[in-house]
C-alpha cells in the first residue's frame, strides 16, 4: 500500500508534465479537451449560441440564474446556475453585451446535477444568458445585472 | 500557479469547488507604463474526474473572472471517492489538484 502510494506520488508530479505536453493526459479528458473557439470567438449572443449549440433556444422557467442585481465590479460578477430539467449535458453562461459574450459552457457526463457556479467578467450592464441542453433540447433563461465599474479593460 | 479543491455534501448531492489563480488575461488590456497589449493567457479547460472517469469539461473563455472559482455538483458520491480537476491554458500550461469524497 504504501509503495503504491509512493509510485503514484512520484509518477503523478514527474509524468504529469509530459503526458499533458503529449496530449496523453486521461482518456477523459482527452475526449472533449477540444476548446469551441468558433463559440468563444462569437461576437453576438446569436453566433455564440449557434457555435456552441446550433440553436438560439427555447425560454425555460425551469432554470433559475442566482446572480446580483447589482455588481459593484464587473471584473468579478458571481452565477449560479440551478436547474431541474432532466438529463442536463451541458450549461453554457453569457454575457450579452460583451465584445465576446460566451463566457464559459460546461459539459457533462456520468452522475452530475443541473449545476454550475462561476464568476464572469461583465463589460457594463447586461442580461446573462444561460443556455442548457436538456436531453437534447436547447432551453434558455436570463437575468439582468446593473454594473457600476466595467471588468473589461484597464 | 496553485490550484485548490475543496468537496462537500449538498443534501443528496455533492458540491465540488475549484479555484485556479489565473490571470485571466483577456488580450485587449494595456500595459498603463508601457502602453503596449498584455497577450492573452487564460484558462481554456478544465475536467472533473471522479475515480478516473470525467463527470464534466469545462470550456472558458475570456470572459471568466481572473482567478477563477468553478463549481459543479455531482450525484452518487461515496467517501472515499477520489476526485481530481486538471486545467489547461492557451499557452499550453496545465495545473490540477486532487481531494477525496469525506
Amino acid at each position: 500500500m504504501k509503495r503504491r502510494t509512493f509510485l503514484k506520488g512520484t509518477v503523478a508530479t514527474s509524468a504529469l508534465a509530459v503526458a499533458a505536453g503529449a496530449g496523453l493526459l486521461r482518456s477523459g479528458q482527452a475526449l472533449a479537451a477540444e476548446w469551441p473557439k468558433a463559440a468563444f470567438d462569437a461576437g453576438d449572443v446569436a453566433a455564440a449560441s449557434k457555435a456552441a449549440f446550433g440553436s438560439d433556444g427555447a425560454a425555460s422557467k425551469d432554470i433559475k440564474i442566482k446572480a446580483p442585481l447589482q455588481a459593484e465590479n464587473g471584473a468579478v460578477v458571481p452565477v449560479k446556475v440551478e436547474t431541474s430539467l432532466a438529463d442536463v449535458k451541458s450549461i453554457a453562461i453569457l454575457v450579452a453585451k460583451n465584445p465576446k459574450p460566451l463566457a464559459t459552457k460546461v459539459d457533462f457526463s456520468g452522475d452530475s446535477v443541473g449545476f454550475y457556479s462561476t464568476r464572469v467578467k461583465m463589460g457594463k450592464t447586461s442580461d446573462i444568458i444561460v443556455y442548457v441542453n436538456s436531453g437534447g433540447k436547447i432551453l434558455k433563461a436570463s437575468a439582468t445585472v446593473k454594473v457600476t465599474v466595467g471588468g473589461c479593460g484597464g | 500557479m496553485a490550484t485548490k479543491i475543496k468537496a462537500r455534501k449538498k443534501g443528496n448531492a455533492t458540491e465540488i469547488l475549484v479555484l485556479v489563480q489565473h490571470p485571466m488575461e483577456t488580450g485587449s488590456r494595456k500595459d498603463k507604463k508601457t502602453k503596449k497589449e498584455i497577450p492573452a493567457h487564460f484558462i481554456q479547460t478544465l475536467n472533473f474526474a471522479i475515480n478516473g472517469k470525467s463527470v464534466a469539461d469545462v470550456a472558458m473563455g475570456i470572459g471568466v473572472s481572473k482567478n477563477p472559482l468553478v463549481g459543479i455538483r455531482v450525484k452518487n458520491a461515496k467517501s472515499g471517492d477520489k476526485i481530481e480537476v486538471s486545467w489547461k491554458d492557451n499557452k499550453g500550461e496545465t495545473g490540477g489538484a486532487k481531494t477525496a469524497v469525506k
